[in-house]
C-alpha cells in the first residue's frame, strides 16, 4: 500500500519528499489516467465517472465537478471552440493549498486538466495563477514544458485524435477575479470585473465561448477518480462527502500548515493533532472554517466533521477548508477591522452596495475600535450586514462574502462590540 | 510638445515578447494585461508615455488600457525602487502580528507604505494574503517569499538588496 492509496493529492509529494518531477510522477502511475481515458473511454464516460465519485468543487462553493462538466458537454463539437481554465488565483485570506500543490505537484494538475479537456471537448485551456506565485509559476511552466514535449500536451495526445494546448495566464492582482466571470474577463486582457450571469460560462464564457472553470485541487483530484474509480473515491470520505479534502490551519498553533485528510475530518482533531494545538498560554475562541468569507465557527461547532453539508447545517461554509484561528488574545472587533479592509480594498466598484457599503462598515468598525463608538452603531452594521450582504443586491458574491464573517462576529463575539462602545476603548490593547 | 513625444516607443525585445502573447490570442486587446507586465518587468513599473505606447500597439486606446492598468494591484503606474518591498496586510497574518510587524519594516526602511527610500532601493506596499498563512507573518521581495519573519532577520534580509 502506498501513500497514494489514502492520499491522492500529495500522496506522492510525501514519498519523493518534495516536489515531484516527471519521471517520479511518472514510476508513481502519474499520466496513466490519461492514457487510459484517451485510448478507452468516451468523454461521456469520463464525466459520469466523476460525477459518480460525487467530486465537489474545491475551489469554496462546492458544486458536483461532474455535473459542471456535463453543461459544456453537447455543445458544438468544432475542435478548440471550448475552453477549460483552471482558477488558481488564490487569493481567499488563510488560504494556501493550491500553491502547495502547483508548486510540489504540478503534473497532477496538468494531467486532470488533460482528463478535464477531453471530457468537455476543449482543446485550448489555461491556468489562470496568481501574479505573486513566482515559485509555483516556475514549476508549472517548467512542468508544461516537459509535458509537450513528452507528447502529454500538444496534438494527437497518446496518439488519440486528442490535441490540448495549455497555457498559463499571470494575474495583474485582484481578490475579484477568482469570481469565475471576473477570471474570464481578466483572462481576456479586461478589468476583472464580474459579469451578469446568465448566460453562465459553460455556455458563454472566455471570449464567448463555453468555458468551464474549475479550481486547481478539484482538478488534481480527477487523475485517481479515473485511476481508482468512483467507489475508491468515496469510500476516502468520512462522512457523506467524497474523497480526501486538503486542510490547512493558521493562527497561534503550534504547527499550522496543511494536511491531506479524509473528508469530514473534525475540526477539533485538525486542530489539536495535525496541528498540535494552540499555543501555550492562548485559547482557540472561533475559527473562520474555509477563509475569510466565511461564517465563524465557535466552541459549540469544534466536534463537527469538516465537510460540505455539516458545515453549511453550522451556519458557514467549508468554503476552501483552509481554517483561520482566532484565539482569545485577539480582539474580534479589530479583526472584523481588518476583514473589512479587505474586502473593501478589493470590491470591483461596480455595484454601490459593494463599493460604497464595505468602506463605511470598515469605518464603523475602525470607529468602535478606537474608542469613537456610539449608540446605534451595531444596529447600523446588523442594518449594513442585511441589506449588503443579501445575494442579489449585487451582481457578484463578493459583498455576500465580505458579510459573512461580520454577521457572525455581530452575533457571537456581541458582548465585545457593546464592551468596545460602553467603555470607549478596546479591552484588548495594551495600557 | 509633437504627439511623438508623448510616447516611449517599445524596445524591440518588449515587441517581440508582446506580439509572442498576441499570437495565441484571439484578438490584440487580450493581450493588454501580459503586455502592461512585460513592459512593467524591463521598466519598473508603467509612465504615461509606456501606456501610451502600449495602447498603440495592442489597438486600444490610452483611456481604456489605463482603466485596466489602474485596476490591478501588481501593476506600478507610478515609479518605484529596484526592489518592491510587499508585506501582507490580511487576516492570518494580521492574527499573527502583522500590524505591529508592518510597523517594524516602516521603521527599518524608515518610509511609511506607499513610499520610496531616498536611494531608490526600496519601494514598500501592503499586499494581500501571499497564500503561506502557516509561515506568517510574509513579506514577498520582488520574486522572493520570505516567512515567518522576525523583527531581528529585517536587517540581514534588506541587506541582499541593497
Amino acid at each position: 500500500m502506498s501513500l497514494q492509496d489514502t492520499k491522492p493529492l500529495i500522496g506522492r509529494v510525501q514519498e519523493v519528499g518534495g516536489l515531484v518531477s516527471l519521471s517520479e510522477y511518472e514510476t508513481g502511475g502519474g499520466y496513466t489516467a490519461a492514457h487510459k481515458a484517451l485510448k478507452q473511454m468516451t468523454p461521456s464516460e469520463v464525466i459520469d465517472l466523476v460525477r459518480e465519485a460525487n467530486l465537489r468543487g474545491r475551489g469554496g462553493a462546492g458544486f458536483p465537478t461532474g455535473v459542471k462538466w456535463g453543461f459544456a458537454k453537447g455543445e458544438p463539437q468544432t475542435p478548440g471552440y471550448k475552453y477549460l481554465v483552471c482558477n488558481g488565483d488564490e487569493m481567499e485570506p488563510g488560504t494556501f493549498k493550491d500553491r502547495y500543490l502547483i508548486k510540489f505537484n504540478p503534473h497532477s494538475l496538468i494531467e486532470g486538466m488533460i482528463l478535464g479537456a477531453y471530457a468537455i471537448g476543449a482543446e485550448k485551456a489555461y491556468v489562470f495563477l496568481r501574479g505573486e506565485y513566482h515559485e509555483p509559476n516556475r514549476q508549472l511552466a517548467r512542468a508544461i514544458a516537459e509535458a509537450r514535449e513528452k507528447n502529454y500536451l500538444g496534438r494527437s495526445i497518446f496518439g488519440s485524435d486528442f490535441n490540448l494546448d495549455l497555457r498559463i495566464h499571470l494575474s495583474g492582482g485582484r481578490y475579484i477575479c477568482g469570481e469565475e466571470t471576473a477570471l474570464l474577463n481578466a483572462l481576456e486582457g479586461k478589468r476583472g470585473q464580474p459579469r451578469y450571469k446568465p448566460p453562465f460560462p459553460p455556455a458563454s464564457g472566455a471570449w464567448g465561448r463555453p468555458t468551464i472553470v474549475n479550481n486547481v485541487e478539484t482538478l488534481c483530484n480527477v487523475p485517481a477518480i479515473i485511476r481508482n474509480g468512483a467507489q475508491w473515491y468515496h469510500d476516502l470520505g468520512l462522512t457523506d462527502d467524497a474523497g480526501t479534502k486538503i486542510y490547512g490551519i493558521s493562527g497561534r498553533v503550534n504547527k499550522p500548515g496543511l494536511w491531506e485528510l479524509p473528508m469530514g475530518t473534525p475540526i477539533r482533531e485538525l486542530v489539536d493533532v495535525h496541528a498540535g494545538g494552540m499555543r501555550d498560554g492562548y485559547k482557540l475562541r472561533g475559527i473562520l472554517p474555509g477563509g475569510a468569507s466565511t461564517d465563524y465557527l465557535v466552541e459549540e461547532h469544534f466536534d463537527l466533521p469538516m465537510d460540505y453539508k455539516t458545515i453549511q447545517d453550522a451556519g458557514s461554509r467549508m468554503g476552501t477548508g483552509t481554517m483561520i484561528l482566532m484565539d482569545d488574545s485577539i480582539c474580534p472587533v479589530d479583526m472584523a477591522r481588518n476583514l473589512q479592509h479587505f474586502f473593501a480594498q478589493e470590491s470591483c466598484g461596480f455595484c454601490t452596495p459593494c463599493r460604497e457599503g464595505l468602506p463605511w462598515v470598515e469605518e464603523l468598525l475602525a470607529d468602535i475600535e478606537n474608542g469613537n463608538g456610539k449608540d446605534g452603531d451595531l444596529e447600523l452594521l446588523d442594518q449594513n450586514a442585511r441589506y449588503i450582504g443579501a445575494p442579489g443586491n449585487t451582481f457578484c458574491l463578493h459583498a455576500t462574502g465580505a458579510i459573512e464573517p461580520l454577521q457572525s462576529a455581530l452575533k457571537y463575539f456581541r458582548d465585545d462590540f457593546e464592551h468596545h462602545i460602553e467603555h470607549k476603548s478596546c479591552p484588548y490593547r495594551e495600557n | 510638445m509633437s504627439a511623438v513625444e508623448l510616447i516611449s516607443p517599445l524596445t524591440d525585445e518588449e515587441r517581440n515578447e508582446i506580439e509572442a502573447e498576441v499570437a495565441h490570442l484571439p484578438d490584440r486587446e487580450s493581450a493588454a494585461i501580459d503586455a502592461l507586465m512585460i513592459v512593467q518587468k524591463h521598466r519598473g513599473w508603467i509612465s504615461d508615455e509606456s501606456l501610451r505606447a502600449i495602447a498603440k500597439f495592442l489597438d486600444m486606446s490610452p483611456a481604456s488600457l489605463d482603466g485596466i492598468a489602474t485596476f490591478y494591484n501588481l501593476i506600478h503606474r507610478q515609479p518605484v525602487g529596484r526592489n518592491v518591498v510587499m508585506v501582507c496586510d490580511s487576516v492570518s497574518c494580521y492574527v499573527m502580528g502583522a500590524d505591529s510587524f508592518a510597523v517594524k519594516v516602516q521603521d527599518h526602511l524608515g518610509i511609511k507604505f506607499g513610499e520610496t527610500t531616498p536611494d531608490d532601493c526600496f519601494t514598500l506596499l501592503p499586499i494581500v494574503c501571499l497564500g503561506a498563512c502557516d509561515r506568517a507573518p510574509t513579506m514577498l521581495i520582488n520574486e522572493d517569499l520570505f516567512g515567518p519573519v522576525k523583527e531581528d532577520e529585517l536587517t540581514e534580509i534588506f541587506s541582499r538588496y541593497s
